[in-house]
């Protein structure tokens, strides 16, 4: 039954998007982190997509190929009270952009919904083929 | 029946293409899949031997794969990119969702006709 790969492509998809999305939430939450425990100033993240195949069939699924760190500048912000301010006053802030993180997030959360439709159509499709005869 | 059989194979298969054409929507590079299915159904129904979307197996120690390039004889294909995007990904979701949609329906009409063939061998057996 092919129709049974549809759930490894779709959940590969799913959990590749829940990454995403898991990333975009850490972008978010770390938009006004100027330092870390290393002491370096929150790097943006983001996944990178692949397509692979799924076990020998024409079918091919989504996986995370890797989490790669956004090497845009930092964003300089003139804070001279700041205890992390350089000798002109300016604080290192995250090269989070804000706006593309929230379109991510859209886009992140549409294409799981998309996925979770694609599995629920095959999994209608299997269980009217269990009624054949019937 | 193996006309039915047949297209419901072969539904199956392209039911699964659209499915990765829709799960790597976001994917770069990937290039959305599809198969003519007059064309494989009329390939399935030429060959006699087996199933449509099975190799030809002439050696035992041949591995059974699944034919990537030919459903029944028709090629896979490329889609013909409608809009293009910066990251070389050809998925169109409004085409792979209607298609999707059209296909599943599809699929459950050879379904019913399934049914009411064996429906009616029943009713010639039982009288």
């Amino acid at each position: 039954m092919s129709l049974f790969s549809i759930f490894n492509v779709a959940g590969s998809a799913m959990s590749a998007q829940a990454q995403r999305l898991n990333a975009v939430a850490s972008n978010l939450a770390n938009a006004d982190s100027a330092t870390s425990s290393t002491g370096e100033v929150y790097k943006a993240k983001q996944v990178v997509f692949s397509a692979v195949p799924v076990n020998g069939a024409v079918a091919t699924g989504v996986k995370v190929d890797r989490v790669v760190e956004d090497q845009s500048p930092p964003r300089m912000m003139y804070d001279p009270k700041s205890p992390l301010a350089d000798a002109k006053g300016y604080v290192t802030m995250p090269n989070v952009n804000v706006v593309e993180e929230m379109v991510n997030m859209i886009s992140a959360s549409r294409s799981y919904q998309t996925n979770v439709e694609t599995m629920n159509a095959a999994k209608s499709m299997l269980q009217k083929t269990l009624t054949i005869g019937q | 029946m193996q006309f039915l059989e047949d297209a419901l194979q072969l539904r199956e298969q392209r039911q699964q293409l659209i499915a990765s054409n829709i799960a790597n929507a976001d994917t770069p590079n990937y290039k959305a899949r599809d198969f003519d299915f007059k064309k494989a159904l009329q390939g399935a129904l030429a060959q006699n031997s087996g199933s449509p979307t099975e190799l030809t197996k002439t050696a035992a120690a041949h591995l059974p794969g699944v034919n990537e390039t030919s459903f029944g004889g028709a090629a896979l294909q490329y889609r013909t990119v409608q809009q293009g995007s910066v990251d070389g990904n050809t998925v169109d979701m409004d085409t792979e969702r209607n298609q999707f949609a059209d296909n599943a329906l599809r699929y459950e009409a050879s379904l019913t006709m399934i049914s009411g063939h064996i429906k009616s061998l029943l009713a010639a057996i039982q009288g």
